[in-house]
């Protein structure tokens, strides 16, 4: 059950709009003169089971049920349905059901908007029926058309009548056609693993740096892998899932993979999604000296120049306690910077975005210890980890791995010392994108979850860490060897390793001594020159 | 007056010029590998000195050859004999213009003071170097070796005292090369085979300008 989780740890939270494919659908079937498909012996337009109107999404996996009998068993022993996870070493319960992050914070009263990025339909509140065979939604990773939509506001149902929303805005969500989507299901595709994995943190980008829309189609300068005119990997080529169960989970993942390389027939249990597990221990063919370097340090930290890579910026900050401002007109005020993207919003706060960002660098065991909902938060302690990698040099499980350092201020109770459950997205008065009201927004989300709220709200510094994995640049462009073997490089920070070219971990007294040697022999030697010199001339 | 004496074969003039070559590149290489400087880039330097040191160990092993097979080992035979009149003359029979007391001869090439500093090195700064040098080169292997308890620390340390020591020695061997009987005498010996010295025997003490 480790890896049994992917790494598509849905984006949390707010998610403004949701497409579950962003890109143009394909062109218009001509059944006449297709070509069979060859990647599929199935073609799903024939099945009688499709050939049908559909109203409602469980309408859709009624029919997939028919044939797939398993498949929504599957997926309700995974973490993408159950939005739970429980960590096995520290038996912390995680997943977007019970986290508070510092991105939009928490799912929890926020279910209708932020269920678009659940693989299910209907959940509207903690009520939901997670046993539901016909609420598993098939066609949010399957659909091969790039029409399926899951709008924010719905609790994850698609909108299949053209709708006004929100209602009175005037604003109309077009319907969409179950039926002709449903009949051209497939594998998962990058698109729909990052319609939701692309836009965590509520946009394009913004939540782990390494994952952004640019990941639809890249080039090889972007990632190596998934590069569309050349290995043109999809996510599941290294989340190899099977039985629907993705792996590669950021709640647990493997920090330190010391597996060969998996081969065809062989039973092997490592997580696949790890660079090892194609590539082995000792991938460097020319440079031999770099193998000896895969026993302290991550792939990902020379192969991952920096992040964000793609022309979308990432956020690097979030700043709650200056939410609240209003523009002449009363509405939440928005600041945008050149490029169009927003560094204030009124019914958010500040951000820091940055493109082209340099990882921090950590020892990191796999272990990640979360702040959860109920923890006692220190504010002189500040900031705050929401999630700590925990490692160090010397526990023998870890290595050195990039991550994105991400910095958050927050809303917290300074009575109850916890941090607090933001009723943020909604129509009704208490919702904080609605009133602007801290008070109000935070008592109806602790009450939602049935914690105590003191009525207090205070900020409180916090750090969540994402570890950086996508993005791999070609072998050219990896990191120099003098980017880390160098006083001020890369990695200045790390602690408990001998570095050569880094002058913090020169002994001072050998080299002080040596240079003095050094010198003192010249001066002898000059001086004793200099004598014979001058007695020759007597 | 002066006559030649013919010292170094040629094996031993090759040996020590590209002995010395392969020292300073190892030092310069190096030394750019501590992050005392940039020069050639960390990539480079690193890739560098592990060539330059691997030949330097091909070298050794032709020359340890050598030596043995010719009974040339023998020149490192430490004596205290005269080393005293030696000491003597570089503090204070230099200045005067007295002749070197040391006549070397294809029998006995170095001086005492030179047979105790060549051996200190031998026996001492080579293997601090070499030994420090390969566990070095094959850091991945420790484990598999049964050194997981050793620290790449220890091992650059030892490796930088080394390093600086021959740094020390090359300074002095460079200045003392000027000491013969000529400034250019030794050098030229060094490279020729033959050497200057003084051509008759009468002793030092008794000669002064």
């Amino acid at each position: 059950m480790k890896y049994a989780f992917t790494r598509l740890a849905l984006g949390m939270c707010c998610a403004s709009w949701l497409a579950v494919a962003a890109t143009a659908p394909v062109g218009e079937p001509k059944p006449e003169s297709k070509p069979f498909k060859l990647n599929s012996t199935a073609d799903h337009t024939k099945f009688k089971e499709l050939q049908k109107e559909f109203k409602t999404g469980p309408e859709v996996t009624k029919a997939c049920l028919i044939c797939h009998t398993e498949a929504a068993r599957q997926i309700h022993t995974t973490q993408h349905w159950k939005w739970e996870y429980l960590n096995p070493e520290n038996k912390q319960v995680l997943g977007k059901k019970h986290i508070v992050n510092n991105f939009c914070t928490s799912v929890s009263s926020n279910y209708k908007s932020c269920a678009s990025c659940h693989i299910g339909y209907g959940m509207e509140d903690d009520k939901f029926d997670f046993t539901s065979q016909e609420n598993v939604d098939c066609i949010v990773c399957h659909d091969t058309t790039g029409r399926y939509k899951k709008p924010a506001g719905f609790a994850g149902n698609p909108v299949t009548r053209d709708t006004e929303f929100p209602p009175g805005s005037g604003k109309i969500i077009k319907g969409i056609d179950l039926q002709s989507i449903a009949q051209k299901v497939g594998k998962s595709r990058r698109e729909t693993c990052g319609a939701c994995h692309f836009y965590g943190g509520g946009g394009d980008g913004v939540k782990h740096g390494d994952l952004d829309s640019s990941l639809e189609a890249p080039d090889k300068a972007l990632d190596v892998h998934m590069d569309v005119k050349g290995n043109n990997f999809v996510c599941a080529t290294c989340h190899k899932t099977e039985g629907h169960q993705l792996p590669g989970s950021r709640y647990f993942p493997t920090a330190m993979d010391k597996n060969p390389a998996h081969m065809r027939g062989k039973a092997d249990s490592s997580n696949p999604a790890t660079c090892q597990s194609c590539h082995g221990q000792t991938p460097h063919k020319s440079n031999a000296k770099l193998n000896t370097h895969t026993a302290k340090v991550a792939c990902q930290t020379c192969h991952i120049p920096a992040f964000a890579r793609g022309g979308m910026p990432t956020k690097m900050s979030w700043d709650w306690s200056t939410a609240g401002k209003r523009d002449a007109k009363g509405k939440p005020l928005v600041v945008t910077n050149e490029d169009g993207h927003v560094t204030y919003n009124g019914i958010k706060g500040d951000f820091v975005l940055a493109e082209n960002v340099k990882p921090d660098y950590i020892w990191f065991n796999g272990s990640v210890k979360y702040t959860l909902l109920g923890d006692e938060i220190d504010k002189t302690q500040q900031p705050v980890y929401i999630n700590r990698f925990e490692g160090s040099a010397k526990d023998g499980k870890s290595m050195i791995w990039p991550v994105k350092t991400f910095r958050g201020k927050q809303p917290f109770d300074p009575i109850t010392k916890s941090l607090v459950v933001t009723h943020l997205a909604g129509n009704d008065d208490s919702a904080y994108w609605t009133n602007l009201n801290w008070e109000k927004a935070i008592s109806t989300g602790m009450a939602t979850v049935g914690k105590p709220f003191s009525g207090k709200v205070d900020f409180v510094e916090t750090v969540s860490m994402w570890p950086i994995t996508h993005m791999v640049a070609p072998k050219e462009k990896a990191v120099g060897c003098v980017e880390c073997h160098r006083t001020n490089g890369r990695l200045e920070k790390i602690d408990g390793i001998y570095i050569p070219g880094r002058s913090r971990d020169h002994l001072t007294l050998v080299d002080t001594a040596g240079w003095g040697i050094a010198l003192l022999t010249l001066l002898g030697v000059l001086g004793h020159g200099a004598m014979r010199v001058s007695s020759r001339k007597r | 007056m002066t006559q030649r004496v013919y010292i170094f074969k040629g094996f031993e003039r090759f040996w020590h010029w590209s002995q010395a070559a392969l020292i300073i590149f190892l030092l310069l290489t190096g030394f750019e590998i501590h992050g005392t400087y940039v020069s050639f880039g960390f990539e480079k330097a690193v890739a560098y000195h592990t060539i330059a040191a691997w030949s330097l160990v091909g070298l050794w092993i032709f020359a340890i050859f050598w030596h043995f097979t010719t009974g040339e080992w023998r020149h490192y035979i430490p004596t205290l004999q005269k080393i005293f009149v030696i000491a003597q003359f570089y503090s204070s029979g230099i200045f005067k213009h007295e002749p070197h007391p040391f006549k070397p001869s294809r029998r006995n090439k170095h001086n005492p003071l030179q047979r105790l500093t060549y051996l200190a090195i031998l026996t001492m700064l080579s293997p601090l170097i070499w030994i420090t040098g390969w566990l070095y080169l094959f850091y991945a292997d420790w484990p598999a070796w049964g050194l997981s308890k050793l620290q790449l620390e220890w091992i650059a340390l030892g490796h930088t005292i080394g390093a600086f020591l021959m740094l020390a020695f090359l300074i002095s061997h460079l200045y003392l090369a000027t000491t013969g009987h000529k400034i250019t005498s030794q050098v030229k010996a060094m490279i020729t085979g033959w050497e200057e010295v003084e051509g008759d025997a009468t002793p030092v003490a008794s000669r002064s300008k």
